[in-house]
């Protein structure tokens, strides 16, 4: 197998970094300890890690709603994420963002987001600067099988066409956009087939073989680097958890959940490692403890954080601005 | 007529079902109203109801013809139920979140609100768009947005935002009569609040303010949830002592805008306090405030003041969307600000 020691090592310890991240979540939101819309992308880790095992710091990805694991794979600080869910100002954006805006544009991570279908033009827009600055980063646009509909996306297939761009398109298909199945929203059925239309290569693949989806993508990221323009890669991959957490997850059976998680991309990637004597079992038992502290601390910091001072509210909106705009017609609340 | 108490989310749910019996030209759609819509499967059916379930049980009533699930294509299933409004149709159309509006806006003010004038009176476009505002639900800055106000600027479109379930109902059965397109704005921090709602055919005309609160030594004119808010800082005040009764104006409709009620209620207690959750530049709050200056300034024995969201998008933090929001408090001192 063409992938070093080190890179396998860092796939394992982002797919369990990632499914450790979503499955506190999921127990502290039970909990109630966290506010507001969480998007968890149990199941999914194979397709963030296998993407960003090719990029570096430099490439910029854009993101969903479903956001946690991208970011985590991109390099976003794990305890600024976990203090950012929480609403902290240690937050990676102060508290402002919550789980569905997380952003880190220093590690070229463009932002979560709350807008189905956002993605794809803010990627064709990445992918301009890159290619007016004649620099080779490239672009990796992730987004759902719900958002593969949306108009925007559309757009944003056939600008990166036109334009050459160094865009690499993942639409991440876990079969299903809230409570409603491709089968009945994509028409074709076949979403791959459609980027075709927009005249790049497009593959549909495993998305729960990390080791399959980082093959295909350091293609595209190459040819993306090269100026051939973008590519296109589908993802089949399965969502564990509801939609967002509180979904009573009433529009699927409780066995096609089973049968996903009996083709776990971590077991999978333990079983391959294991068999070929890539990595050994202690190699992945320390990564596991360390994961485990990692969340640990994340939550500790998390917990440990104040809440933002009431006069955050008003920064950020813009670079610059009057002041005494920024709540006009009365006076700002002590 | 006999009443009982129902939800908010009840309240409007019953609306629709009232007027999809009466009307087979009522139809609904938007993203998982129903949910899996894939699915043959009995217990699948209905799954969600729409994202607050407030279309629950309507397809059993009505089947998939008339509950449509859509892809998520905010462009193309708005502007389908403007289309389908123009040729013979009255869609009830779901977005689920007025923020959503930047995903399909030219479908509803280049073409919703301006088809009928651009073609000489002779297309009528009978849309409701069902969206949901209100900040509080900690999610975040795309969805928490209550920006009707950029609506009501709209020539064309007719905006209503009701507060209580009786107003809901109302409000909603006469939006999808009505032969123009009514952005209809639940907020969704009202959607559990229960009150009595009439049962049967109940409809309130657009256009006609409430006063939820007689009061002489100031008017409070609210929008939506800060008319809960506004309610509040009322009682607070009467409680107080401080003997100031406070008359609560609740709009209901911001387009068309009574004017004749708010202005009464204003030479009445010759005070005005605006309450509005919207952000605060060009909003339904200056605009109440310029009616009162160029149609009442004589009656003002005070300033006016506003009290609305700051320029800002919503916070995600508790912390900070909870200093976001109006509060009976910054109610109370801007009443107290006009007594100057
Ligand atoms: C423009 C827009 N429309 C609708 C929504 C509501 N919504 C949030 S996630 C989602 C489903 C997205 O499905 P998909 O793209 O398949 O992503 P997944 O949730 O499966 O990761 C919907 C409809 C939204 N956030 N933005
Ligand atoms: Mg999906």
């Amino acid at each position: 197998m063409d992938i070093n020691h080190d890179k396998l090592l860092w796939m394992y310890k982002t797919m369990r970094s990632i499914r450790a991240f979503e499955d506190q979540l999921h127990t502290d939101f039970a909990a109630g300890k966290i506010p507001g819309f969480v998007h968890l992308y149990a199941g999914e880790e194979a397709v963030a890690t296998g993407v960003c095992a090719n990029l570096t710091d430099r490439d910029y990805i854009t993101s969903t709603h479903r956001g946690h694991g991208h970011c985590i794979a991109k390099g976003v600080d794990i305890k600024e994420m976990m203090a950012e869910i929480h609403g902290k100002a240690t937050g990676a954006c102060k508290g402002k963002g919550g789980s569905m805006h997380i952003a880190d544009v220093n590690k070229g991570m463009l932002g979560a987001n709350g807008i189905v279908g956002g993605g794809p033009p803010l990627a064709c827009g990445a992918g301009l600067t890159a290619k007016l600055k004649g620099t080779d980063q490239v672009t990796v646009c992730f987004f759902g099988d719900g958002a593969s509909n949306q108009g925007t996306t559309m757009e944003g297939l056939n600008l990166a066409g036109v334009w050459k761009l160094p865009v690499i398109f993942v639409c991440e298909n876990n079969g299903y956009a809230e409570t409603t199945s491709p089968q009945y929203s994509v028409s074709g059925q076949d979403i791959a087939a459609r980027a075709r239309g927009f005249g790049m290569p497009s593959v549909a693949i495993d998305g729960l073989d990390v080791l399959a989806i980082h093959e295909a993508v350091r293609e595209a990221v190459s040819r993306a680097r090269r100026g051939d323009g973008p590519t296109f890669i589908e993802a089949q991959t399965y969502r564990y958890y509801g939609h967002f957490e509180g979904d009573t997850v009433k529009y699927r059976d409780k066995d096609e959940e089973e049968q996903y998680r009996s083709r776990d991309c971590l077991l999978r990637f333990r079983g391959v490692v294991l068999e070929h004597g890539l990595l050994t079992q202690a190699e992945l038992d320390a990564i596991d403890a360390d994961v485990k502290k990692t969340i640990a601390e994340a939550v500790a910091f998390a917990d440990s954080s104040p809440l933002p001072d009431t006069k955050e509210i008003l920064t950020d909106v813009y670079v610059s601005f009057p002041e005494k705009e920024m709540w006009p017609f009365q006076a700002a609340p002590a | 007529m006999s009443e009982r108490i129902i939800s908010y989310r009840e309240a409007i749910n019953e609306a629709l079902r009232l007027e999809m019996a009466r009307d087979e030209t009522v139809i609904l759609m938007g993203e998982d109203v129903t949910g899996a819509p894939h699915s043959d499967e009995p217990d699948h059916l209905d799954a969600w109801g729409g994202v607050f379930g407030v279309t629950k049980g309507l397809v059993q009533e009505f089947g998939r013809e008339r509950v449509r699930d859509t892809p998520i294509t905010e462009s193309g299933f708005m502007g389908a139920g403007v289309g389908a409004a123009a040729t013979g149709l009255r869609p009830v159309v779901e977005l689920m979140f007025i923020g959503f509006m930047g995903v399909c806006l030219d479908q509803v003010v280049n073409q919703a609100a301006k088809m009928r004038y651009m073609f000489g009176g002779k297309a009528k476009i009978p849309l409701t768009v069902r969206t949901t505002i209100g900040a509080g639900f900690r999610a975040a800055a795309q969805h928490s947005d209550s920006i009707y106000s950029i609506f009501v600027h709209f020539p064309g479109l007719k905006v209503v935002a009701p507060a209580t379930p009786a107003d809901a109902k109302g409000l909603f059965a006469a939006a999808i009569r009505d032969d123009d397109p009514v952005i209809f704005c639940e907020n969704k921090i009202l959607l559990d609040t229960k009150g009595p709602v009439p049962e049967g055919e109940y409809v309130i005309p657009l256009g006609k303010a409430d006063i939820k609160r007689e009061g002489k030594d100031v008017t409070i004119v609210a929008i939506s949830n800060m008319v809960n808010v506004a309610l509040k800082a009322a009682e607070q005040m009467a409680r107080n002592g401080d003997g100031i009764s406070a008359e609560v104006v609740d709009l209901r409709s911001l387009s068309p805008l009574d004017e004749e009620t708010v202005l009464a209620s204003i030479k009445k207690t010759g005070r005005l306090v605006v309450v509005d959750e919207d952000n605060p530049r060009c909003s339904v709050a200056t605009d109440i405030a310029t009616l009162a200056a160029t149609q009442a300034i004589e009656y003002l024995n005070g300033p006016v003041r506003l009290v609305t969201a700051p320029h800002t998008p919503v916070p995600f933090s508790p912390a900070l969307e909870d200093f976001y929001v109006p509060t009976p408090a910054r109610v109370v001192n801007a009443v107290r600000e006009t007594m100057i």
